[in-house]
């Protein structure tokens, strides 16, 4: 253990959980609201995380930029992002919703047990991760399952530094953005017409469909919204890491889950508190542990809040209470 | 389409109506027939005259060496998630317990180096994953079912990332050399020990033996109280529990007997291949396995048993009689993508699979009845 | 509907000196500002037919749960034989010797006939996990014993094809299925949730003569039902309960003619019958 590497890092270890819990709570957002209105883990989500950064890798590739590039200018800079954003995105949001069509609506339509949803959640999710493994040198971004590199739009620097603290470009980018979509759908789901719908199901599906509302419409909806979420996330991955592999959804989404299982699975703020606390978490137990530790912090929390609190610190809303 | 279906489930039902009529005595004979038959298959001088059966570009004997290692864990895996209704899908972690067991209490590059002979590590590995499986299965368990697989896959990538990361125990990706072969003072009849490093054929007679022990087990327990209490639970928990059941109970001893037979088939693959580290484990593994349990027909164990028959020796040898006809077909390499697939056609398709247990059969079919009408009037 | 919860309670009929069997103790349970029940306060008295009746919501079945064990009462205890309820583990209650049946059939479709009764007689049984790999003495003379206890309550409440899947059997069939599976727990209680819902006056009148033939046995039987003319038909004494409350408490005909009661009843449809 050590306790003065933690003590010495304590400015950088938070500032960089921020970041990276920002990133598990736009992907645990995609679990909590699945998990809210169909009570059921949508295991492939991870994949559409990892979709979405190759989706991105893929069209700066195709814009002639790749990991040796430079890039100078701020219009560049802005249209690499928005680029990058736009495929993350749409690729996302069209591969959350292919698995809802192809892997969960079938069997919601005949009734299935959960088991069979579990089933197919995981067939999904490999079948698009391997995909991606197999395929990923003919459609040229990078080859042989290995990472793949890519081109930063710009490169992280300290933006300003309060009290020993340096803050750099991307964190205060990632932490802003995703701070701003959570509110944003925050009020979506309370405010909204849409967003009543969504809670009215979550609540009790078969009154919601009495009173008129459309259940496959609101879960299509929700597979939308965790969709673009999972794209801007990946976006955000690959502005700061500038890396990405047919299995970078694997860690991401299994530490999004337990965020979200940490602030209360189905609790939409819960997964931004979850997020952000993990993200802090994991880079204190790599600065006390050493950083080979750090991808089991979110592991051993998971195992440990199921023992004690599988409600999570917020408790599950979204719905209703849960037996 | 549907009267397609349902001729060739009934054609299925009179099948097995049939062999269940057979007298008992031809009932024993035609299975001892099929199990002399096994044992003589990795033979070359038997084989060869199976002409299109064998697999042309691979040796059959290592072929059907990792087929049956493949039906001891499907078998194992069958009791979690075809009998219990439990989804474990970190069914790998066992296995890479299981064999880093044996390696760490075999091998003399270990850290323990206490260098036991192969046999005596067995039971040590089997004892050591089934408590993991415990501690593992302990708090999740209580909870709602997909939970457990979240926590399993977990743990399944843990093992493997700690395999991979842990210079102290694990060494690392250079991993654990020189593990002992099991039993070297029994010899072939060349003089060399029976279990070598060419010959497969002793390994996949060792592991089939353990098949059938292991079948016959499980077979007993299915058709015990322990059974019953696993299908209640897999049909409805909660009344399981108020005719007094005690669910958690049999929930963790299907989990641990599962993680054992896992364990069991990790020390196996570790006294054959000599050598472990973290890349023998990966996850994928663990969704062929489910794959393998789900397309023969969860809750059956034969079902099991040709489930993991097509995932791993039908690739094989498609790819022997694509050169055969002079093609290059590498099933084997798009084996998780097909199976992956596999898993959401069978589920929507024939979720009772290839050969239903008799209950699960009945099972989605009357679910498939009773949401027949709310579709219609929705 | 009237909002206002009758405050009149029945005079107390003094019951015969008999053992208790199951004291519900001023019993109140709350879910969040809910009052499911209100100081609910009777005795189920070894070897009687007990119903427990009362309009739609009344909380019949929220009581029900809170004997067998679902809910823990927020104010108040449930005794059986003299020792709490709450608390324990389902499986443990059923130990204790209380079974029930469920207003909505939950069988084990999957499991045949037999099959569904031995996992009730299952609940006493002590074959191990080992003694069940090994096939040891005590595995072989409790499965035979359960297999023929299971055949005789098959045969007890009229089903004659043992090999079928229980979700192959007719209706009435699954119902009587699920008494056989609650009794082959050995229980002292049996809670039957209203059995005959869904039942045509014939089946209504075997299903009366199985509950009295149960009752010989020597079990004690409480009855949550709508209608009322079967519980008439077999209570010994009757629990009324409206809105979380008890309203009355006694003979059937003391029930019948208690003006609580009927207007209890009043303009609420009897959906059974």
């Amino acid at each position: 253990m050590d306790f003065d590497g933690l003590v010495r890092d304590f400015p950088d270890l938070t500032t960089t959980g921020l970041e990276q819990g920002a990133i598990y709570a736009l992907v645990a957002l995609g679990y909590t609201l699945v998990y809210g209105v169909l009570r059921l883990i949508n295991f492939a989500h991870s994949e559409v995380f990892m979709i979405g950064t190759v989706a991105a890798l893929g069209t700066w590739q195709a814009m002639g930029y790749n990991q040796d590039s430079s890039v100078s200018g701020i219009g560049l800079i802005l249209l690499l992002v928005l680029a990058g954003l736009a495929a993350a995105v749409v690729a996302s949001t069209l591969t959350a919703v292919a698995v809802e069509r192809v892997a969960y609506r079938p069997l919601r339509r005949r009734n299935a047990p959960p088991l069979a949803f579990l089933i197919t959640a995981i067939g999904a999710s490999f079948v698009l991760f391997e995909a991606v493994g197999l395929f990923s040198d003919n459609i040229g971004i990078g080859g042989e399952r290995g990472p793949f590199g890519m081109v930063r739009p710009f490169q992280p620097a300290t933006l300003f530094s309060i009290g020993g603290w340096d803050i750099t470009n991307t964190q205060v980018l990632v932490v802003f953005s995703a701070l701003g979509m959570l509110v944003a759908l925050d009020l979506f789901v309370n405010r909204s017409r849409l967003g009543r719908g969504i809670r009215a199901v979550a609540q009790d599906p078969d009154t919601a469909a009495l009173m008129g509302v459309n259940k496959d419409r609101v879960i299509l909806l929700v597979f939308v919204i965790g969709g673009i979420m999972a794209g801007a996330a990946a976006l955000l991955w690959n502005v700061t890491y500038a890396f990405s592999r047919f299995d970078v959804g694997f860690l991401i989404g299994l530490k999004a889950f337990s965020a979200a299982v940490l602030g209360g699975i189905g609790n939409l703020r819960g997964a931004l508190l979850g997020g952000l606390l993990l993200g802090v978490v994991e880079n204190y137990a790599s600065g006390l542990f050493g950083g080979e530790w750090k991808d089991f912090t979110g592991f051993v929390v998971l195992i440990v809040l199921l023992m004690f609190r599988p409600t999570g610190l917020l408790g599950e809303s979204l719905g209703r209470a849960r037996a | 389409m549907n009267a397609h279906v349902e001729k060739v489930r009934s054609r299925g039902r009179s099948m097995r109506a049939r062999w269940d009529s057979m007298p008992r005595q031809v009932r024993w004979i035609a299975l001892l027939a099929l199990v002399v038959f096994l044992y003589l298959l990795p033979n070359r001088w038997f084989y060869i005259n199976l002409w299109y059966f064998r697999t042309m570009e691979s040796d059959m004997a290592t072929v059907l060496f990792e087929t049956s290692f493949f039906v001891l864990l499907a078998v194992g895996l069958n009791v979690v998630v075809g009998f219990a209704g439990l989804l474990d899908l970190g069914y790998f972690g066992f296995f890479a317990v299981g064999a880093y067991t044996v390696a760490l209490l075999t091998s003399p590059e270990s850290r323990f180096d206490v260098g036991w002979p192969w046999l005596a590590a067995v039971p040590a590995a089997v004892a050591v994953t089934m408590i993991s499986g415990v501690i593992l299965g302990g708090p999740t368990l209580r909870l709602r079912g997909d939970y457990l697989a979240i926590v399993t896959l977990g743990f399944a990538e843990m093992i493997r990332l700690y395999a991979a990361r842990n210079e102290g125990i694990a060494n690392g990706q250079r991993g654990i050399p020189e593990i002992p072969h099991p039993v070297p003072s029994v010899k072939g009849s060349d003089g060399q020990a029976l279990f070598g490093v060419v010959d497969a054929r002793p390994y996949y007679w060792l592991t089939l033996t353990i098949i059938i022990f292991v079948i016959l087990g499980v077979r007993n327990l299915t058709r015990s109280r322990v059974g019953r209490a696993w299908v209640a639970i897999r049909e409805d928990e909660d009344a399981a529990q108020i005719m007094g059941v005690p669910t958690f109970k049999y929930k963790l001893w299907a989990f641990a007997i599962g993680a054992a037979v896992g364990g069991l088939s990790g020390a196996l693959f570790a006294g054959k291949q000599s050598f472990i580290n973290s890349d023998s484990f990966q996850l994928t593994n663990s969704i062929l396995v489910l794959a393998a349990v789900i397309l023969g027909g969860a809750g059956n164990i034969y079902g099991a048993v040709i489930g993991a028959f097509i995932t791993w020796y039908l690739p094989e040898w498609v790819r022997g009689i694509g050169g055969v006809i002079g093609l290059e077909i590498n099933v084997a390499e798009y084996r998780i993508l097909i199976f992956g697939a596999v898993l959401i056609v069978m589920m929507i398709f024939r979720p009772q699979g290839i050969l239903p247990s008799r209950r699960r059969a009945a099972e989605f079919a009357d679910r498939r009845q009773e949401a027949a009408p709310t579709e219609a009037s929705a | 509907m009237s909002e206002a919860a009758p405050d009149t309670t029945a005079p107390e009929t003094t019951p015969p000196q008999r053992e208790a069997l199951l004291e519900v103790d001023h019993v109140t349970l709350r879910f969040g500002g809910v009052v499911a029940l209100n100081d609910v306060d009777f005795t189920l008295y070894k070897g009687e037919i007990l119903g427990l009746i009362g309009p739609n919501g009344a909380g019949k079945t929220t009581c029900f749960n809170a004997m067998t064990g679902v809910y823990a009462p927020t104010q108040g205890e449930i005794r059986f034989k003299g020792e709490r309820v709450s608390g324990r583990a389902r499986h443990k209650i059923t130990r204790m010797g209380i079974a029930r049946t469920f207003q909505n059939i939950r069988l084990f479709p999957e499991m045949s006939a037999l099959e569904n009764v031995m996992v009730g007689a299952d609940a006493h049984h002590k074959a191990s996990v080992i003694s069940a790999l090994f096939r040891l003495p005590r595995f072989w003379r409790e499965e035979r014993s359960g297999r023929d206890r299971a055949h005789d309550l098959l045969r007890f409440v009229g089903i004659e094809r043992p090999g079928e899947l229980a979700r192959n059997l007719s209706y009435g069939e699954q119902r009587r299925l699920e008494i056989a599976r609650a009794l082959a727990t050995s229980p002292t209680l049996l809670c039957l949730d209203e059995p005959a819902a869904g039942f045509n006056p014939a089946e209504k009148d075997s299903l009366l003569k199985l509950i009295r033939k149960i009752r010989d046995t020597g079990v004690t039987v409480l009855l949550i039902e709508h209608d009322m003319r079967l519980v008439m038909g077999v209570t010994d004494r009757i629990v009324v309960l409206e809105f979380g409350k008890k309203i009355a408490e006694g003979l059937p005909a003391e029930v019948r003619d208690n003006p609580a009661v009927i207007a209890a009843y009043l303009g609420v449809p009897t959906d059974a019958a």
